[in-house]
């Protein structure tokens, strides 16, 4: 298993390469004057000039690169132009919010799409199939900005269930000690059930928007491979032994079946990242991406850019995760290692 | 049919296979009618794209604040928005950019990330670690975030998304075009050409490019949708296209503010043609890959 | 049907045999499928009686509804398959009308069933102990403090090594041979009466076939147990079967002992099949239905094939003289001509992480030692093939075969050793520069697989004229009418009608594809046609049209073969001389009557022994 952890870790740290030579090419080596930029769009050129000889972006590239990677090991991401304050710290303390909010609707996604897939390939052709199907192709098709607001639309407005999409907490509560920086963690640490609830009213459609958004893909490849893996020669096998249904389900195809679905959660996770920056704009959540929709709409380039790495490297965690899972369901994988 | 002279006989067979194609897609129309139904959602759109800005009644751009914030009637079918534009206009007009953006991006990505996927899945070797590595290195960012650094980077501009779009898309592209070169590639029909003198570049066009052609345009179809959701993504939060211009993603943004004041035609018909487009590719790909691959139906 | 019941009596007389009840009756069974297209009937008013201690082999070519008959005595079809008629009775109980409840009682405890493809049929995931666990604890065989130790007791029944490691064992982890005896064990695991075997020991190699089937036999004997083998093999079913049932297009046509399938077939259909199996002592022209019966049962499209004596002559007339200056002698076997061909040293060497992990790792035990880091496919190989000659190369996976043809095809390079081809030194030229040698259009092949090796976008006629058009300057083609005159000319020498030459591979069977593949191979006119396994996927008729074909366009165009194969019987029908090998190396190598009937290696005998010898 140390093996497989050291092989994984290894794997990842070509991705982690080229993710720094990325961002950094995407301000300093592509058409386009860096210093403006960072400089933003009242700058004047004095200010340009200055900026340009205070991040060193007159010096040759490999030497820029070399700057902006000693920088980065330190946590340095620059300082965002509107705020003054560093990017690392201004990221490092809006994280937990969009983690917490991610987190809910890839739980509440997982909860719902793999027993649904799993009902549709085991009952195929039934009505839960078919409403499996349904929801599916629905489900991709819908911009996840646009389900926020019709939610907001339905829950807050017309049916006032939920609180004005507006943050994490109503105005009238503060936030709860930190310890884990999830509100929900927090309050019930801090034995606060008022915040509690007030954090979860708050939560609770953002994190339906993510979830619907996020079903469909995990719904579609569970029942594509639990399918596959029924129809498959050693699930007749079983059968032909003479195991009960629910065993041959559970034990024989249920955990072959998680491993195309466990590879697609990567692929979720990106959808996901992407799609919180949006739902964070939709619901004002005092997020990582609303951070960095509002440095972009002021051409504050390096919150910007410190938001597209911290994502990127979040991104090869969560993928490294992901292939640990593997490995430990599937021994194959184990063994290449 | 008679066999053809060498220079024409690729087009003779392959309009005998393209008329046993359009055979087949009648058939698998008449099998399963959400198939045609998305054929003519598509209709829907090419229209709307083609000459919607010549049939609107109003001009997407005029503003009139004696109307503004007027709900659906039978002057504005989808109401007014705060400057009193006539959202039916904008939302039709708007088919033209939003589907615009998605057709280039594709193209492109169809292109580079085609050929760059087929020459790595043939060739392997250099090529394949090359091709691997840059597509490796884009699927480390998860997506959308990547395409809003790009739009930053290169600048707030309409082609800048086109280009972000496509830049995304890439690894998919490369990965079933890989995939499908490189289970031809050991084939036996690709030995056997091999040993009839053709060289490898003509295996790869005349042999495993015809092959894999039509995989690739369902990709194609698929991924449209998730370019119309992206560009439209990149505009809600106020990259790439800007206002005035009618776009859809840019509309629904507009209308997020009057959401909570219940004004919610102005957000609801833009977002409702975002639906349209994107559901009518997915069944779209779902059909072609049916016409394709009826093994790979789910 | 006629006289099941009677025709197995009058063949068991001992009175011990008599003394025995039947196990399962099947009574007029018919099954159907709801497809696309409506109602597919697969089996149709089958009958079969199987006795306590017997052993029933049913045997038919893909198709046939052997398999479907098999799942359905266990009931597990799928979803779109019912029993529309009769009756399955096993030790009296009414199977097809049992709930599922009993059904699953009955299913591995009573009835259990091996299938084909062991590793696919074993959870990939999950360690074969559990597996057999599993059932040994849903039947309640077991109970979970003692489970483990009846799972190594059956794993050492069924000779497994080291029961104790291979326990903990992944699928992946064992070889093929020792992955359907894990199946065999999960079969056996419960002491069931009735054992069906579904083509147990296809894709396996020869030695591992015998090795397994002689296990089955023996554990079933030893617990009076009866099987059902279904096979596509009629001398393995013979072989080791007491009673034998053919079955064509779902229905059963003929039901006889053993012994008299091979010697006194009755029905038109298993008089075929049984001349096309190859066996020991006959000719090639044997494998072919006699030429009077018109009305001929090959498989649709077969029929057209021109190897009825008027029809090759016709073929053969319409050809321009061959190639070479001086005619070779035709038909008379073993007489050697000048060399065309000459490997000497061959050797291939491969980095060691290229072997399938599983194989080595089954062989050695879960850690195997890290040995050479070089592989060698091929080990210092040196043969001739004359011209007109057709030499076979012989030996089970992974003894090196194809990788020395496709050496000599020079699509990949040697390690090292010389290949002469007609005096030049071919070996020199690298696989990558030979596409467009002269030489190329001399050394031509034809696959393995006929579906995989034809272009599915490509007509029949844009495949027979691919070579041409792209090294047939020698034949002066002008325009699309000569071309297709050239191609009208090869598609009737490979026996193909001309009216399926503008169609697509997936409208063709498979027997037709093969067609396509032999006569895109002789459209260069080469010297020298490889033939890797080229009825390996075929069905056993066709395969008989198949290589008849062959060895007529061998004399008529004077051609020489090398012809790789696994199956010594055929390579004896159609090569006079055989090269046996093993782990790369040559083993033995002799005229086919030589190393057939007199094998001097060790190994080959094993390999004869080995090979299904039905009573004749």
């Amino acid at each position: 298993m140390l093996k497989l952890i050291a092989s994984r870790i290894a794997t990842a740290i070509p991705s982690l390469i080229g993710v720094v030579i990325v961002t950094f090419m995407l301000t300093r080596v592509l058409p386009g004057d860096a210093a403006a930029y960072f400089a933003g769009p009242a700058a004047t050129p004095q200010a340009i000039a200055e900026i340009r000889t205070k991040l060193g972006l007159d010096k040759p590239l490999p030497v820029q690169f070399v700057d902006y990677v000693t920088a980065l090991s330190k946590g340095d991401l620059g300082s965002s132009l509107s705020t003054g304050q560093p990017v690392a710290t201004e990221i490092a303390s809006r994280l937990p919010a969009s983690a917490e909010l991610t987190l809910s609707g890839l739980i509440l996604a997982l909860a719902i799409a793999i027993p649904f897939g799993i009902m549709a390939a085991v009952k195929q052709g039934t009505w839960v199939d078919h409403a499996c199907r349904v929801i599916t192709t629905a489900g991709v098709s819908l911009p996840v900005f646009f389900t926020g607001l019709l939610l907001v639309y339905v829950f807050y407005f017309k049916l006032g269930w939920a609180p004005a999409p507006l943050g994490r907490l109503d105005v009238f509560f503060t936030a709860p000690p930190t310890v884990t920086g999830f509100y929900l963690i927090d309050s019930l640490i801090a034995g606060d059930l008022e915040t509690f609830r007030s954090a979860a009213a708050q939560l609770a459609i953002p994190t339906v928007t993510l979830a619907i958004f996020a079903l469909a893909p995990i719904a579609r490849i569970t029942r594509a491979s639990m399918l596959s893996v029924l129809s498959s020669e050693f699930v007749r096998t079983a059968r032909a032994a003479g195991l009960t249904p629910y065993k041959v389900i559970m034990v024989y195809a249920f955990r072959n079946a998680m491993l195309p679905v466990i590879t697609t959660l990567g692929m979720v996770f990106s959808f996901l990242l992407g799609a919180n920056v949006l739902v964070e704009k939709v619901f004002a959540w005092p997020g990582i991406g609303s951070y960095a929709v509002e440095a972009l709409i002021s051409s504050d380039y390096a919150p910007v850019q410190g938001f597209v790495l911290a994502m990127a490297i979040l991104y090869i965690i969560l993928n490294l995760v992901i292939d640990l899972a593997y490995g430990v369901i599937d021994p194959r994988a184990r063994s290449e290692a | 049919m008679t066999l053809a002279n060498p220079a024409d006989r690729g087009s003779a067979s392959s309009s005998s296979g393209l008329a046993a194609t359009l055979r087949h897609a009648k058939y698998v129309i008449s099998e399963n009618p959400v198939t045609g139904l998305a054929f003519g959602m598509f209709l829907v759109l090419i229209v709307a794209a083609a000459i919607g800005p010549y049939i609107v009644p109003y001009d997407p751009l005029a503003s009139d604040t004696k109307a503004a914030l007027q709900a659906p009637s039978w002057a504005h079918w989808f109401g007014t928005d705060q400057l009193g534009r006539d959202m039916f206009s904008r939302v039709i007009v708007a088919t033209r950019l939003d589907m615009g953006i998605a057709i280039f991006s594709v193209a492109l990505v169809f292109a580079a990330g085609g050929i760059a996927g087929i020459a790595a899945g043939f060739f392997g070797g250099w090529t394949d670690r090359i091709v691997g590595r840059i597509s490796d290195t884009i699927m480390a960012f998860p997506l959308f975030v990547l395409a809003m650094g790009i739009v930053a980077a290169l600048g707030n501009t309409v082609t800048n998304i086109v280009i972000a779009t496509a830049i995304i898309n890439f690894p998919l592209y490369v990965r079933v075009a890989r995939a499908e070169a490189a289970i031809r590639r050991q084939s036996g029909f690709i030995q056997a050409a091999r040993l009839t003198g053709n060289s490898e570049w003509r295996i790869l066009l005349t042999q495993i490019l015809p092959n894999i052609l039509p995989i690739m345009m369902v990709q194609m179809s698929l991924t449209m949708g998730y370019a119309i959701l992206n560009a439209a993504g990149l505009s809600f939060i106020g990259l790439g296209v800007r206002p005035p211009t009618p776009e859809w993603g840019i509309m629904v943004a507009e209308g997020s503010a009057f959401i909570v004041s219940g004004e919610w035609w102005i957000a609801l018909f833009p977002g409702l043609a975002l639906m349209f487009a994107v559901f009518c590719f997915n069944l779209l790909g779902d059909g072609l890959r049916d016409i394709v691959d009826p093994q790979r139906r789910t | 049907m006629h006289g099941v019941i009677d025709m197995t009596q009058a063949t068991t007389p001992t009175p011990a045999e008599e003394a025995r009840g039947p196990l399962l009756e099947v009574h007029h069974l018919t099954v159907e499928f709801a497809t696309r297209k409506g109602i597919v009937t697969a089996v149709k008013q089958v009958d079969l009686t199987v006795r306590k201690g017997e052993t029933l082999g049913i045997v038919g070519e893909s198709g046939s509804g052997k398999s479907v008959t098999s799942y359905t005595l266990m009931r597990i079809l799928d979803r779109a398959g019912r029993i529309a008629e009769g009756t399955i009775t096993f030790s009296g109980i009414d199977v097809a009308n049992a709930t599922e409840r009993t059904m699953r009682d009955l299913r591995g405890r009573e009835i259990s069933m091996i299938f084909q493809n062991p590793r696919a049929a074993l959870n990939p995931i999950r360690k074969v102990g559990d597996q057999i666990g599993d059932v040994l604890l849903h039947h309640l065989q077991a109970e979970p403090r003692n489970v483990k130790a009846k799972v190594i007791e059956i794993l050492e029944q069924v000779r497994i090594a080291r029961p104790q490691e291979r326990y903990h064992a992944y699928p992946f982890e064992l070889s093929g041979g020792m992955c359907q005896r894990i199946v065999i064990a999960l079969a056996l695991a419960c002491q069931p009466q009735l054992l069906i075997a579904d083509e147990p020991t296809t894709g396996l190699d020869v030695t591992t076939q015998k090795a397994v089937m002689d296990l089955v036999t023996e554990l079933t004997r030893a617990r009076g147990m009866s099987t059902i083998l279904i096979t596509h093999d009629l001398g393995l079913a013979a072989t080791y079967c007491d009673t034998v049932v053919v079955m064509e297009k779902g229905k059963v046509v003929e039901t006889a002992p053993a012994e008299q399938i091979f010697r006194a077939p009755q029905h038109p259909y298993t008089q075929k099949l049984v001349r096309a199996t190859p066996r020991p002592g006959i000719a090639l022209s044997d494998l072919l239905p006699e030429v009077a019966v018109v009305p001929s049962p090959l498989p649709e499209g077969e029929r057209s094939a021109p190897l009825a004596a008027g029809e090759g002559a016709q073929a053969s007339s319409q050809m321009p003289a061959p190639p070479h200056p001086d005619p070779l002698p035709r038909g008379e076997r073993g007489l050697p001509g000048a060399p065309l061909l000459k490997v000497e040293n061959l050797l291939k060497e491969y980095p060691r992480q290229g072997v399938p992990m599983g194989f080595f790792a089954g062989l050695m035990g879960k850690k195997a030692p890290p040995e050479e880091a070089i592989f060698r496919a091929v080990d210092g190989l040196s043969f001739e093939v004359n011209k007109g000659e057709s030499v076979g190369l012989v030996g089970e996976s992974g003894c090196g075969k194809s990788t020395t043809s496709t050496i000599v095809m020079r699509l990949i390079d040697a390690t090292s050793g010389k290949i002469t081809f007609d005096g030049m030194d071919i070996g020199a030229i690298p696989a990558k520069e030979f596409a467009h040698h002269p030489m190329r259009r001399r050394i031509q092949m034809v696959f393995q697989d006929p579906t995989d090796s034809l272009n599915p976008r490509y007509t029949a006629a844009r495949a027979i004229a691919d070579p041409l058009l792209r090294m047939g300057e020698q034949f002066g083609i002008r325009g699309a009418a000569q071309m297709r005159a050239k191609v009208e000319e090869l598609a009737t020498m490979a026996g193909l009608p001309l009216d399926l030459l503008d169609r697509f591979p997936h409208q063709l069977s498979g027997g037709q594809k093969a067609r396509v593949g032999i006569a895109r191979a002789i459209a260069l006119k080469p010297d020298l046609v490889i033939l890797d396994e080229p009825t390996a996927a075929l069905d056993v008729s066709v395969q008989a049209v198949v290589l008849n074909l062959l060895e007529e366009l061998k004399q008529t165009l004077g051609m020489s073969y090398l012809f790789v194969s696994h199956d010594l019987h055929v390579v004896r029908l159609l090569c006079d001389r055989v090269i046996v090998m093993r782990q790369g190396k040559m083993v033995e190598e002799g005229t086919s009557e030589q190393v057939l009937e007199a094998p001097k290696a060790a190994y080959t005998r094993e390999l004869i022994a080995a090979i299904p010898h039905p009573p004749v």
